[in-house]
C-alpha cells in the first residue's frame, strides 16, 4: 500500500502570538517565526508510519508499502520533509512556489495531479494548516479525485485485505465509524496520535505507541540523508490561478480592561444591567 | 524556544538541526516529565536505558557498522546539550557509556571486542562504567595502585576504583591497572567473582545518577579482556578528552533550562507592581548570562569544528570544559537567585541543574586541574609535574 502525506511548513504555532500584521494589512508577517511542520500534518505522517509498519519494528515499512511526503512551498520545505523521512517515510516531492501564491483550492487542485502521478492508495493529511486554518483541502481534494473521504479522523482501521479503512469521527455525543473503500482521501485531527488510535492487522493489538507525533532516532536520521526527495517548480503541475483572494489582514482587538467592583450587590447589579446575563 | 542570540542555527547543519530537534523532542516527552521525581528519590531512571538505545545517543559518533549513528561531532555535541538540557545525570550516564566505555573498545580494542560489546552497548543492553580514578588518586591518575598481573589464561586484578559513574547498573567496567607498571585497560564483566560495586548514598549531586566504589579483590579475567592497542596514561586521558567533548555541549543545555526558566520566572513574577524582568538588577544578570551562553556556544561550535577536522587537542578541551562548565555553574547560581524563595524548591529545575552541576564542575578534570593544563600549554611549565628537591 502506497500512502501519500501532504506536508505544510508552517510558522512556528507556539509562537503565534509573535505573528504581526504589515502596515496596510495587506499580508501577515512570520519574520524570526521557526518554521515547523504544521501540527496537523505530522499527525498525518505518524498515522501513515502506523500504517505501514509493525510497531514493534517501527524502523521499516511493511512488504510493498510506502510512504511519500509531498509539500508546496519554499524551497525549505525540503528540510521539513527530511523530518519526516528521518521518522520513517521513504521518499519526498518538493514543488516550489511561495505561500502567497496558494490558496486552498489551488493546492488541491495541484494535489490532485501529484495523486495521478504518484497513484496513491490513501492520501492521509492533516485537518487543516495552523497558519491559515482554511480546512478545505482535504475535502476539495477527495471531490476533484471522486475519491471517499472523511475528515477529523481519531482513529483509523486498515481491513487485512487492504481494500478499506475505517475512520473513527467524533461528533456531539460520541463516535460514528465510516467504512472507506480505498482509494481515499483521510484528514486527521489530533486524536489520531494516541496510544492505540491506529491498527492494521500486523502491530499487535497489545502494542501501545507513544502518544504524539514519534521523535527520529539518530541513525534514522543518518539514513534519512539518502532518502531521495525530488524538486521541482510548482509550475510543472499546470494548475494555476487563484479563486481566493485576500482583502486585508487585521490583529483581533486587545482586551480591555476589567473593572473592580466594591461588594457583591453591585457585581449583581451590573451583571444584570450592564452584562444582561441574569 | 532555545537561547540562541548569535544565530548559531545558521552554523548547523540540516542533519545536525534534526538531531537536536529530536533529541530535544525525546528528552522533552521522555526525561523531563520524571526526572525531578528521581532525584528527589536519589534513583536512577532505568526505564529511560532503553529509550536513550532506540534514540541513538549512546556511542552515537562511532561508526554505523557497529550498530552506532556514525553523528559528526558537532551533531554529538548538541544530541549532549539536549540531554544536559534534561539533566546532567542524564548526560553523565550517556557520556560514561559512549565517550568512556564505547570509545575504548572502538579505539583500543581488537575487532573481535568490537563486535562483541559495541552493537549491545548502542542500543543499552549492555552498559558499562570506567574505572580510572581512585580513592587516594584523583587528579593523579598516574599514581593509582591498581595492579594487573599475568596468569596462565590472562590475568588477575586487583584494586579499588571511586566514583565510578554507572558502578551499580554495569555488565562491563573498563578497568584501568598497571600491568608491568604500565597503565592498560581491560574489559572487565562486573559479574566476575572478586568484582563487587558499592553504591555511594547521601550525595546532593547528580542524584538521578548511579556513582559507586569498586573494589576488585583477585578477579580473574581472560587473555581477550585487554584492549591490546594502547599503553600509558594516553589511554584513559583519551577517553577522557571524548568525554570533556561532550561535558563542554553538555553543560551548555543546563545553563540554558536554568536561564529560559529565570526568564519566564521574572517576567511573570510582579513585585513592586511590575515584573522583576523590568529591574535594572534582574536584567544586569540576564546580560550576563545571555553574554556567557552566547561564548560558551561559540567555544563549542568550533572545538567541535576542530575535532571534525582531526585538530582538537587536549588544551582545546581543557579550555571549553572549564568555561562552560565554570559558566554554566555561575549561571545556575544567579538563576537560583532570581527565583528568590521558589529557586529552592523542586518546582523548578534551577536548583536540581545547580547542584548537579557543582560535580560536573569536579569530574573529569577539576576546574583547576584544567587551570593547570591551560597553564602549562602557555608557559611551558607543567605545575603538576612537581619533583621534590634533592635531599628532601
Amino acid at each position: 500500500m502506497k500512502i501519500l502525506v501532504p506536508l505544510k511548513r508552517t510558522a512556528d504555532p507556539d509562537n503565534a502570538n509573535k505573528v504581526k500584521i504589515a502596515p496596510g494589512g495587506g499580508k501577515i508577517v512570520t519574520d524570526g517565526l521557526e518554521p515547523k511542520p504544521n501540527p496537523f500534518d505530522e499527525y498525518a505522517v505518524e498515522t501513515a508510519l502506523r500504517l505501514t509498519e509493525n510497531g514493534t519494528n517501527p524502523k521499516v515499512r511493511l512488504a510493498g508499502d510506502s510512504v511519500v511526503i509531498v509539500s508546496m512551498g519554499p524551497k525549505e520545505s525540503a528540510a521539513t520533509i527530511r523530518q519526516a523521512l528521518a521518522m520513517g517515510a521513504d521518499s519526498g516531492l518538493v514543488y516550489e512556489t511561495t505561500d502567497e501564491a496558494l490558496d486552498g483550492d489551488l493546492v488541491a487542485r495541484a494535489l490532485a495531479r501529484v495523486v495521478a502521478q504518484e497513484k496513491p492508495d490513501l492520501v492521509v493529511m492533516g485537518k487543516q494548516a495552523v497558519d491559515g486554518d482554511s480546512n478545505q483541502v482535504g475535502q476539495i481534494l477527495a471531490e476533484r479525485l471522486g475519491w471517499p473521504s472523511a475528515t477529523f479522523a481519531m482513529s483509523i482501521e486498515l481491513s487485512a485485505d487492504k481494500k478499506s479503512v475505517i475512520v473513527g469521527r467524533e461528533v456531539d455525543g460520541g463516535v460514528i465509524k465510516l467504512k472507506l473503500t480505498l482509494p481515499a482521501v483521510v484528514t486527521v485531527d489530533l486524536r489520531i496520535v494516541s496510544p492505540k488510535s491506529v491498527s492494521n492487522n500486523v502491530t499487535p493489538a497489545t502494542h501501545a505507541y507513544q502518544d504524539g507525533a514519534r521523535y527520529a532516532p539518530l541513525p534514522m536520521i543518518m539514513a534519512a540523508k539518502k532518502k531521495p526527495i525530488a524538486e521541482a517548480p510548482f509550475a510543472s503541475l499546470g494548475e494555476q490561478g487563484l479563486t481566493t483572494t485576500y482583502l486585508r489582514f487585521e490583529q483581533p482587538p486587545s482586551r480591555k480592561a476589567g473593572i473592580k467592583v466594591k461588594d457583591v450587590a453591585e457585581l449583581v447589579q451590573r451583571l444584570r444591567s450592564e452584562a444582561k446575563v441574569l | 524556544m532555545a537561547t540562541d542570540f548569535y544565530d548559531l542555527d545558521a552554523l548547523l547543519t540540516e542533519d545536525e538541526r534534526l538531531v537536536r530537534d529530536n533529541v530535544r523532542a525525546m528528552v522533552t516527552s521522555k526525561v523531563l516529565p520524571t526526572i525531578g521525581e528521581h532525584f528527589e528519590a536519589g534513583t536512577f531512571p532505568m526505564e529511560l536505558i532503553a529509550e536513550f538505545g532506540r534514540s541513538g545517543v549512546l556511542g552515537a559518533s562511532l561508526p554505523e557498522e557497529y550498530g552506532c549513528a556514525g553523528m559528526s561531532d558537532i551533531a554529538y555535541g548538541l544530541a549532549m546539550l539536549e540531554l544536559e538540557r534534561g539533566d546532567s545525570g542524564v548526560r553523565s550516564f550517556a557520556s560514561v557509556q559512549g565517550a568512556l566505555c564505547m570509545y575504548p573498545i572502538y579505539a583500543f580494542g581488537t575487532e573481535e571486542q568490537r563486535r562483541k560489546y559495541l552493537p549491545g552497548m548502542a542500543k543499552g543492553e549492555i552498559i558499562g562504567c570506567f574505572g580510572l580514578t581512585e580513592p587516594d588518586y584523583g587528579s593523579n591518575p598516574a599514581g593509582m595502585i591498581s595492579r594487573a598481573v599475568r596468569t596462565p589464561s590472562g590475568f588477575r586484578i586487583n584494586g579499588t576504583k571511586r566514583w565510578i559513574t554507572n558502578g551499580n547498573l554495569a555488565h562491563i567496567a573498563i578497568i584501568w591497572a598497571k600491568l608491568d607498571d604500565k597503565i592498560r585497560g581491560f574489559v572487565v564483566p562486573t559479574d566476575t567473582k572478586g568484582f563487587t560495586a558499592q553504591k555511594i548514598e547521601r550525595k546532593f549531586s547528580l542524584r538521578a545518577s548511579v556513582t559507586s566504589e569498586l573494589i576488585l579483590e583477585d578477579v580473574e579475567v581472560n587473555e581477550d579482556a585487554l584492549l591490546p592497542n594502547v599503553e600509558g596514561l594516553k589511554g584513559p586521558l583519551s577517553c577522557l578528552s571524548q568525554a570533556r567533548y561532550g561535558i563542554s555541549w553538555g553543560v551548555i543545555g543546563a545553563a540554558e533550562a536554568c536561564f529560559e526558566c529565570a526568564v519566564d520566572y521574572a517576567k511573570n513574577r510582579v513585585q513592586f507592581s511590575r515584573p522583576i524582568a523590568g529591574f535594572q538588577l534582574v536584567q544586569a544578570k540576564f546580560a550576563e548570562i545571555v553574554t556567557e551562553i552566547t561564548k560558551a556556544q561559540l567555544v563549542a561550535w568550533r572545538l567541535g569544528k576542530l575535532k571534525e577536522a582531526k585538530k582538537m587537542t587536549p588544551q582545546h578541551v581543557s579550555l571549553a570544559k572549564r568555561n562552560n562548565v565554570r559558566m554554566a555553574l555561575e549561571s545556575a547560581r544567579t538563576c537560583r537567585d532570581i527565583l528568590g524563595g521558589n529557586g529552592i524548591t523542586y518546582e523548578y529545575p534551577i536548583g536540581r541543574h545547580m547542584l548537579n552541576l557543582e560535580t560536573v564542575s569536579t569530574y573529569e578534570g577539576t576546574h583547576d586541574i584544567h587551570s593547570l593544563v591551560l597553564g602549562h600549554a602557555v608557559t611551558g611549565l607543567a605545575a603538576y609535574d612537581w619533583t621534590p628537591p634533592p635531599g628532601e
